[in-house]
């Protein structure tokens, strides 16, 4: 008897839940795209399902209240019912068929890419998203997976003209028209990835070795989140980027402000002489050789590499880094930034920063080395076993570097007031890892250990 | 084709009498011993996979609160978790467990017929086991790879695991799959030539039909996941590209080109899905037999159910790339495999309504086994509902990938079987031990893992649809989550340990109740079929005393009008039924 | 995908069209006398002989799945086919002669004629390991001409299926094996006769499976 009720009241309570979890958010996002045909399928498999769920189990429990035993009860003998069974099976049919009908269609629909849609290419990476726009004769260059390397993350073949104007976004976000059908050629440089965007109901692999696509048409204006959905390694979680959808001028002029591939091989490398000049403002806090000063809570820069410096110069002069309220030092380190104004500059100041030597920073945290090791299992998979950082992995190097400066940044990850910023994914990825950190012993634990190193 | 009854070869049956401990309960060849000890290391295998579950759940509802939980383990945990509930436990408790002590029993023979193999089996399976354990303790630690194990991923730098626990994975993979060929040589050569004497295909209980079928599809499908665990262990190895195409490593390009990812899925879902009904199949079989024994009503639809469990085997064969929608291949091929995919709903959902429909006017006995029961037809709607939506390649692309899948698996093929599994282990409990288990005890297990499975498996549903993905470690703030999601989470947690603390229920119970179980007899729930006709409870080695048993009927002849009582066994021929006086009301 | 789909095809196919006949016209609810013509139970097939049926069919899949991976990933553009050693000729003939050996021991094993089963078993059994010699051979053949496992797909598959199919026919060289210790002892062909004849099938498959393996090989 229990049962019977129980079940009643679990097929009321789902009907509840239902009706009730959108109220709290617990149901599909709100649609930017034109798929509401995927939505519609939906709706009629809900529908459908809906009835024969409750069907099902409300016969099933009336069954076993009607039923159950009794005294001088006997159940009915009853092998079989040819014509029940006939048409069970029949409307079973159509409710299958009704589903799936909708269903085909739309995925026809799916696979074939309008003609008038622009395309825009997706590069996946562990844990990274990076995008290729076609440029100005809406074309992609050929790009070849042995030609990746660190000057040369997209592979982009020199020989092909075609690929001169390609526009290559390293950050992660990219930014779309609105109104316009857009197919994402989608293209990984190692493992299985997934391009998902919830609002857009699409998705799809990345599969190393070959190329493949979606497609949707952006209708309503706001930035979304990129997610991967297929496990690509331990940072998985963390391999988050984002999609604008702008107005088409808008979308114009972002993609005239981003650098062509004939830009970025235009660079002309940092002059150190030049760079020397500019580094006195540097000097103040940073040191004469960059070796780091804890009383202004200036880090050690000697030794730390170029891209990782350029990024973080950047980061401060675009506001991605030293915007936090709380990030007291930070919000110091954003004017200076600031007064690298160009590009220039920046490669310049960098430049010099490479002619100090790179002599180890004085040890100043002390914890318990073991434990650190067993922590830094999990860093080592992007900062590698040495600590010395992987640029293919966005993640710098730590060992004889300042460790009080980690330690605070490590605290800022943890806290958001590093990382938080939406536009700054390689700080979220980190903020992703130092929250796993429990308390400020394994942090000196951890940071303990890379001393070793 | 001639037919020659086993009880005129029964001579020619060597009887190894067992005489010493070892003989009797280690290396015994004897099925009903080898069914235990199957039984008991799935279970046990299964309480680790069950305490991994409980440690990555705590992550998930509580991020970052625990230091033992770290995203190497966490996807060390989340991989191991998913292989053993799926191989590990699932299979080798239906196919290695029930399969070992039903087949014989309720087919009216002595025992498999190669009991040696038999004896093998169970404990090259053993060897599995104990490589999977120990592949937590190897440099690096066992594999994060995700229960699919997909390349590169799985053998290249960036995952935990990939120096030794990959390898030991793979090869405790290999040696599952030869234990798995050796007893399912048995099961399915013992189903064709050891049925006794009047035991026609179609008199065999359905319990016997899906274990069957259950074991050809794992005979044709295992072959799937060792062809690819050699290539795969070729890849890690020594170093071919069947799978690994050109790619770069932490910056590197490596030496491998062309190899292709996608044949992996295609090699891995062919053994996959078919995987899905291996254990799905015994479970419907298992389950009808729970539901007309406990009803008093002969299963509804015999033949439908037989042909149904016929079909879905054949089927499972054609539908596994709906696994793969938006793996990246040819998108065409969507097309054909929802459709092949929703008409497997067909079949199935004739299984559910005769399941149903064998409820209605019967007599129902709402004991543990049959509370099981019912509450499996429910998760199994539940979840074989849930189904539709991802078989339709349409709805699968926002759902892939997301904890909707998570769900949906989880109802359909972790929940149901397992309530199968306890509903039959409550059932022939008696048969096993001669005892009867605690029912209150019994009741209380059942109510805490029903309404706590589906109070962790509902929610989960609607974060899938709100584009929740699986297999994070943690989803940090999202724009598009409302922290209300978060809460939910928690609660999932607080379901998933609550369900993990309830199996000690169970397991006290099966441990008390060997010693002080009530005496239960030979046939405690009165049912028909030949395993509670044996003379001897529990049952002997050699099952039948000193002739085999006769089948004159089929399985369910429950409440037949006219007869004193409402079961009649198998063994009871037309001449010697009881008559009585019928006193059914509804007739 | 497709051979395997084919294969596997056929196989379940047999299973299902089998099952339904044993199936479709029973009313099972119908309780009959227990009568060995209507009802009776196991066919009077031999037991071991259904097994090895059964295997024949997982070891069918087995390479019919591996000859699928093979088609697959023969379409990459880095796949390099191989020029076959000229001594896996050589190494056919043995596996035939073997399979006809066995045959013919088989057809004395049957008929009790003794003393025809010792020297054909051995026959077969030479042939056999020859085979698998001539294979390590044309291995090292390979090994030298430059053609190592790791270099192309097509290398590493030629070595693959060539070692899974030495390891089944290894298999069955035990069985052989134990056979042949026995007629050597002094057992009776009749002690024999079922191992033999067992055997004979066994060879007689792996010879078809090598053929098709080998004709793959060849016209790839």
């Amino acid at each position: 008897m229990p049962i019977a009720v129980v079940l009643i009241l679990l097929v009321i309570g789902t009907l509840v839940f239902h009706f009730v979890a959108p109220l709290a958010g617990w149901t599909f996002t709100e649609l930017a795209s034109d798929w509401g045909q995927i939505d519609d399928t939906i709706n009629i498999t809900f529908w459908v399902t809906g009835f024969v769920f409750v069907a099902v189990n409300l016969f099933m429990a009336y069954a076993v209240v009607k039923y159950r035993a009794r005294e001088g009860n006997k159940a009915t003998y009853d092998p079989e019912n040819k014509k029940l069974e006939t048409w069970l099976t029949i409307l079973t049919s159509v409710g299958v068929a009704a589903m799936l009908t909708p269903g085909l269609f739309v995925w026809g629909d799916f696979v074939n890419v309008p003609d008038d849609a622009i395309e825009i290419e997706a590069v996946g990476q562990q844990w990274h998203w990076t995008y290729r726009l076609p440029g100005e004769d809406g074309e992609f260059g050929d790009v070849k997976a042995e030609l990746i390397d660190n000057d040369n993350p997209f592979g982009m073949d020199p020989e092909d003209p075609l690929g001169r104007d390609d526009v290559l976004i390293e950050n992660g976000e990219v930014h779309v028209p609105i109104n316009v059908p857009v197919k994402v050629n989608l293209r990984s440089k190692d493992v299985l990835h997934d391009f998902a965007v919830a609002q857009m109901r699409v998705k799809m692999d990345l599969v190393p070795g070959m190329e493949t696509y979606l497609w949707f048409t952006p209708t309503k204006l706001g930035t979304y989140e990129v997610l991967c959905e297929e496990l690509c390694g331990i940072a998985h979680h963390t391999m988050r980027g984002s999609i604008v959808v702008d107005e088409q001028a808008d979308f114009d002029a972002w993609v005239a402000s981003n650098p062509t591939y004939a830009d970025s091989q235009n660079i002309a490398a940092g002059n150190a002489q030049v760079g020397a000049a500019q580094y006195a403002v540097c000097a103040a806090c940073h040191g004469q050789q960059g070796e780091g000063m804890q009383a202004l809570n200036a880090p050690k820069i000697a030794g730390q590499e170029a891209w990782y410096l350029r990024r973080q110069l950047n980061s401060f002069k675009s506001g991605h880094r030293g915007t936090h309220e709380d990030d007291v030092f930070g919000r110091q380190m954003a004017p200076m930034a600031g007064t690298l104004a160009s590009d220039a500059a920046v490669e310049n100041v960098i430049a010099h920063i490479q002619t100090f030597p790179d002599n180890p920073a004085p040890v100043t945290i002390d914890g318990d080395v073991v434990s650190g090791q067993r922590i830094y299992n999990v860093c080592a998979y992007c900062h590698g076993p040495d600590a010395r950082g992987i640029q293919a992995i966005n993640a710098p190097r730590m060992a004889g570097m300042t460790d009080w400066y980690l330690a605070t940044q490590l605290k800022n990850f943890r806290a958001g007031v590093r990382g938080g910023h939406p536009q700054d994914f390689y700080g979220k990825q980190m903020g992703f890892m130092g929250r796993n950190l429990q308390d400020d012993k394994q942090v000196q634990d951890v940071i303990a250990y890379i001393n070793t190193l | 084709m001639a037919y020659v009854s086993i009880a005129d070869r029964d001579h020619e049956v060597e009887h190894h009498d067992p005489d010493t401990f070892i003989s009797k309960y280690v290396w015994s060849q004897d099925h009903k011993v080898i069914a235990i000890q199957y039984g008991v290391l799935a279970i046990l295998i299964g309480l680790v996979g069950m305490l991994l579950s409980s440690a990555f759940r705590l992550q998930l509802g509580f991020p970052d609160m625990f230091e033992f939980i770290n995203p190497e383990n966490y996807y060390q945990f989340v991989t191991i978790h998913g292989m053993i509930m799926v191989i590990y436990l699932l299979t080798a408790l239906f196919l290695g467990g029930f399969g070992n002590y039903l087949i014989p029993l309720q087919l009216g023979s002595r025992d498999m017929v190669f009991p040696f193999m038999n004896m093998l089996s169970v404990w090259v399976y053993a060897l599995s086991v104990l490589i999977l354990v120990a592949s937590f303790f190897v440099p690096g630690g066992a594999t994060g790879a995700g229960w699919t194990l997909y390349p590169p991923h799985a053998i290249s730098p960036g995952t935990p695991g990939t120096d030794w626990g990959i390898v030991l994975m793979l090869l405790s993979l290999a040696v599952f799959i030869v234990a798995f060929t050796m007893g399912g040589l048995n099961y399915v050569t013992t189903v064709l030539q050891a049925r006794c004497k009047g035991m026609t295909l179609m008199r065999m209980p359905l319990s016997v039909w899906g274990i069957f079928m259950a074991t050809i599809l794992g005979l044709l499908a295992f072959p799937a996941l060792l062809v690819s665990a050699i290539m795969m262990l070729f890849d890690k190895l020594l170093g071919t590209s069947f799978f690994m195409p050109a790619m770069i490593q932490a910056g590197v390009a490596t030496d491998t080109v062309g190899g292709s990812p996608v044949l992996f899925q295609h090699l891995f879902w062919f053994f996959g899905h078919p995987e899905v009904y291996i254990v799905a199949l015994p479970a419907f079989g298992l389950v009808s037999d729970l539901l007309s024994t406990h009803a008093r009503k002969n299963i509804f639809g015999y033949r439908m159910m037989v042909w149904a469990i016929i079909a879905i085997g054949g089927l499972s064969f054609i539908v596994w790339a709906h696994h793969m929608y938006v793996s990246g291949m040819n998108p065409y091929f969507g097309f054909f495999f929802a459709t092949t995919t929703l008409i497997i709903a067909v079949p199935t959902a004739l299984k559910v309504y005769n399941w149903v429909l064998t409820l209605w006017q019967g007599n129902i006995h709402l004991r543990v086994p049959m509370l099981f029961a019912i509450a499996f037809i429910f998760t199994f709607t539940h979840g074989g509902l849930t189904g539709l939506f991802l078989g339709n390649v349409t709805i699968d692309l926002p759902l892939s990938d997301t904890y909707f899948v998570v769900a949906h698996f989880h109802m359909v093929m972790g929940v149901s079987p397992v309530l199968v599994v306890f509903g039959a282990i409550y059932h022939w409990y008696p048969k096993m031990t001669g005892r009867m288990y605690n029912e209150t005890l019994g009741k209380w297990h059942f109510w805490l893992t029903f309404l706590g499975t589906y109070s962790l498996y509902l929610p989960m549903h609607y974060l899938g649809f709100l584009g929740v993905p699986r297999r994070y470690f943690a989803m940090g703030n999202t724009e598009f989550m409302p922290d209300s999601a978060v809460t939910l989470n928690a609660s999932m947690t607080i379901s998933a340990l609550i369900i993990a603390a309830t199996q000690l229920i169970f397991i006290y119970n099966m441990i008390w109740s060997l010693k002080h179980g009530e005496k239960s007899g030979g046939n405690p729930w009165k049912s028909t079929s030949l395993e509670w006709q044996t003379p001897d409870t529990p049952p002997k080695h050699g099952n039948w005393g000193h002739s085999l048993p006769e089948v004159h009927r089929w399985a369910y002849d429950y409440s037949v009008p006219g007869q004193a009582e409402d079961f009649t066994p198998q063994t009871v021929p037309e001449s010697e039924v009881p008559v009585g006086r019928d006193h059914g009301v509804d007739s | 995908m497709y051979i395997t789909l084919i294969f596997l095809g056929i196989i379940m196919a047999t299973v299902i069209v089998w099952l339904l006949r044993q199936t479709f016209n029973t009313q099972p609810w119908i309780s009959e006398a227990a009568d060995n013509e209507v009802s009776g139970a196991s066919m009077d097939t031999n037991t071991k002989a259904v097994a090895l049926t059964v295997f024949l069919a997982v070891a069918t899949s087995v390479f019919a799945l591996f000859i699928s991976a093979y088609t697959i990933r023969m379409e990459e553009p880095d796949w390099r086919p191989i020029t076959e050693p000229t001594l896996l000729w050589a190494n056919t003939l043995m596996l035939i002669l073997a399979s006809i050996a066995y045959h013919w021991t088989r057809g004395a094993a049957v008929k009790g004629i003794d003393s025809r089963v010792k020297p054909g078993l051995t026959v077969a059994g030479v042939l056999t390991v020859l085979f698998l010699i001539g294979q390590l051979v044309a291995w090292q053949q390979l090994n030298a001409a430059g053609y190592y496992l790791d270099l192309n797909p097509a290398n590493a598959f030629f070595f693959l299926l060539t070692a899974v199919h030495g390891l089944h026919m290894l298999g069955g060289l035990w069985v052989w094996a134990r056979s042949t210790m026995k007629v050597w002892t002094g057992a009776d062909s009749d002690s024999v006769r079922l191992s033999i004849e067992l055997c004979t099938v066994y060879w007689h498959f792996l010879l078809l499976v090598w053929i098709v393996l080998f004709g793959m090989l060849l016209s790839t």
